[in-house]
């Protein structure tokens, strides 16, 4: 077996095992923290998807995230005050279904992902960085001027949205389907890598005239690419408004992009379980180093410094060596 | 004029005062190699890329198999059956030596879309890729990855990418560059088997490997092609021996 795989089996037993354990010993807060890491690494899947085997650095992942999170806002909040969604050309009422919800969510991503990627494609280098980042604070602005769903103050929805057959407002079962969903994603990724179009896509990061001399034009791959992305990290941000009840403009920040790319980043860059290192690495600082001083993003700085500078692959490349080549 | 796959018609490209190429035209036949060369600087990678695709003429035309395909890009061109190889070697670092293949294997039976099953269990891209890696000489090596290849082992992992889509016409820009003896050799002796299955426009310094391998030359000086005929012919060309020719003579 790759060590890669083993490194990999022991960590989603790890962060199946902890919450697991929390629950037995009547922990919820944790079961919570395992959550918040699943929904997060599962923003982190969505961005690596386009980061890590695209090479393309978007710095507006929140728009993605924000997205998600606001359709499900949106809808459910319509739900709960009894409100059509729309009355003409016909009723359309919001819905506290989960599966509902993240159909429109990653439907909703994926089409600003499409309009976004379309127009920032066109670009590469730092004015990629720049577009993908001017996109998602549009969103931002427009999301605190905007009164009818909680402009500033945001949106709060005051029952968490229903999956059939579970209690989702028990923890370890919201868990669980946060987790699923998570896994799914992951699976899914590593098909999509392996693929004829992972092939095509990780070639045009690293030569794309090569890939276009044989046929293949590395813009429609990378826009693929940058769709199936955004889809995932607004299924996370519909995921994450769940969790926490509560949709506001801050999904949209810079500082929530720049979040989801650390995870990314601390995980291991292209690496199928890098996301889940990486989110799950920053919870626990967060937490830990969070009790020690309220200024432990500092701390997260160094770290983040030591990461970039001394462990190129992240936690998962620091295990598990160099990247074999998928045979 | 059906024998003709690639014509390259008055072509002009002008970078500022230079004129990279001043109305050149040449064609390239079925079954032969049509060698293009000339001393550094006058314009032969200039041409190919406007013959590949990567830049647009500023003025005339270039043809392949009859269609005008100047206003197409790279990729429309590859697809209609150019392989081309680079001058700077060009591969995909980080795949192995058979990844690189099936991806031009890949790219001729547009299969790119496809997201779910193993690009590496597709049976028809790896029958292509394995017989063109076996053709190349590189069956020992196709499990390594390709920067890690030595030289001569990836100019020879290029004319397998080539290859494998299966060209009309192949576009090599210096297949022997930074080669040793023996590996030119064995260039030149796969090259001359590959005319067979599509013409070669072929450019290179390694004037050996030329004149062994080409039906016929065009000498290129400043953008200008200044002759073309078979290799006698150009050997007795008075103006090539001075523009070219003896400038080798005295180095």
């Amino acid at each position: 077996m790759r060590r890669e795989t083993i490194v990999n089996i022991v960590l989603a037993a790890g962060f199946l095992a902890v919450p697991l354990v929390a629950w037995f010993i009547d922990e919820p807060f944790i079961v919570t923290l395992a959550t918040r890491v699943a929904i997060l690494a599962l923003a982190g899947v969505g961005l690596n998807i386009a980061l890590g085997y695209g090479g393309l650095v978007s710095f507006g992942h929140a728009a993605f995230f924000g997205l998600g999170g606001y359709a499900m806002g949106v809808l459910a909040s319509h739900a709960q005050n009894f409100e059509p969604l729309a009355t003409w050309p016909f009723e359309v009422s919001g819905t506290k279904s989960m599966l509902v919800i993240w159909l429109v969510a990653l439907i909703v991503s994926g089409l600003a992902a499409a309009v976004i990627g379309a127009l920032s494609l066109r670009t590469g280098g730092v004015y990629f960085i720049m577009i993908t980042l001017a996109f998602a604070q549009m969103l931002f602005f427009f999301t605190i001027s905007w009164p009818a769903y909680g402009g500033e103050d945001g949106l709060s929805i005051y029952v968490r949205n229903s999956f059939p057959g579970l209690n989702t407002l028990d923890p370890i079962q919201f868990f669980a389907v946060c987790a699923a969903v998570l896994f799914a994603a992951i699976f899914l990724s590593g098909r999509l890598v392996r693929s004829h179009f992972g092939l095509a896509l990780q070639s045009a990061r690293q030569n794309a005239e090569r890939v276009e001399a044989v046929g293949i034009r590395p813009f429609d791959v990378r826009l693929a690419a940058f769709i199936a992305s955004g889809m995932v990290t607004g299924l996370a941000g519909a995921l994450f408004a769940d969790l926490n009840r509560f949709v506001s403009p801050a999904m949209f920040s810079w500082q929530t992009s720049g979040e989801i790319i650390v995870f990314v980043i601390l995980g291991g860059v292209g690496r199928l379980f890098g996301p889940l290192a990486g989110a799950a690495l920053f919870i626990l600082l967060e937490h830990w180093l969070g009790g020690l001083t309220t200024y432990w993003q500092f701390l997260l700085g160094l770290l983040l410094l030591g990461v970039v500078l001394f462990f190129r692959g992240g936690l998962i490349g620091t295990l598990a060596g160099r990247e074999v080549a998928h045979d | 004029m059906t024998d003709v796959v690639i014509s390259v018609e008055n072509l002009s490209k002008q970078f500022g005062a230079l004129k990279a190429s001043d109305k050149v035209s040449l064609d390239l036949r079925r079954g032969e190699i049509h060698a293009l060369i000339g001393p550094n600087g006058a314009g032969k990678s200039t041409l190919i890329k406007q013959i590949a695709g990567g830049l647009r003429p500023d003025t005339g035309a270039v043809r392949f198999l009859g269609r005008d395909v100047t206003a197409l890009d790279t990729v429309a061109r590859a697809r209609m059956g150019l392989g081309r190889s680079f001058q700077v070697s060009s591969v995909i670092p980080e795949l192995t030596v058979f990844q690189n293949v099936l991806l031009a294997a890949q790219g001729l039976h547009r299969r790119t879309f496809r997201f779910f099953g193993a690009a590496m269990d597709d049976p028809l891209l790896r029958r292509s890729a394995e017989r063109q890696v076996e053709r190349t000489g590189l069956v020992a090596r196709q499990a390594v990855r390709a920067a890690d290849l030595a030289h001569g082992e990836r100019r020879r992992l290029e004319i397998a990418m080539a290859l494998a889509l299966e060209p009309k016409a192949f576009l090599l820009d210096e297949p022997m560059a930074g080669m040793g003896p023996d590996g030119s050799k064995e260039m030149t002796a796969i090259l001359d088997d590959l005319r067979h299955e599509a013409p070669i426009l072929l450019i290179e310094h390694d004037m050996d490997a030329v004149f062994a391998l080409a039906d016929r030359i065009s000498v290129l000086v400043y953008g200008r092609v200044i002759a073309t005929g078979t290799v006698d012919e150009i050997r007795a060309n008075a103006e090539v021996r001075r523009a070219y020719l003896g400038e080798e003579d005295e180095t």
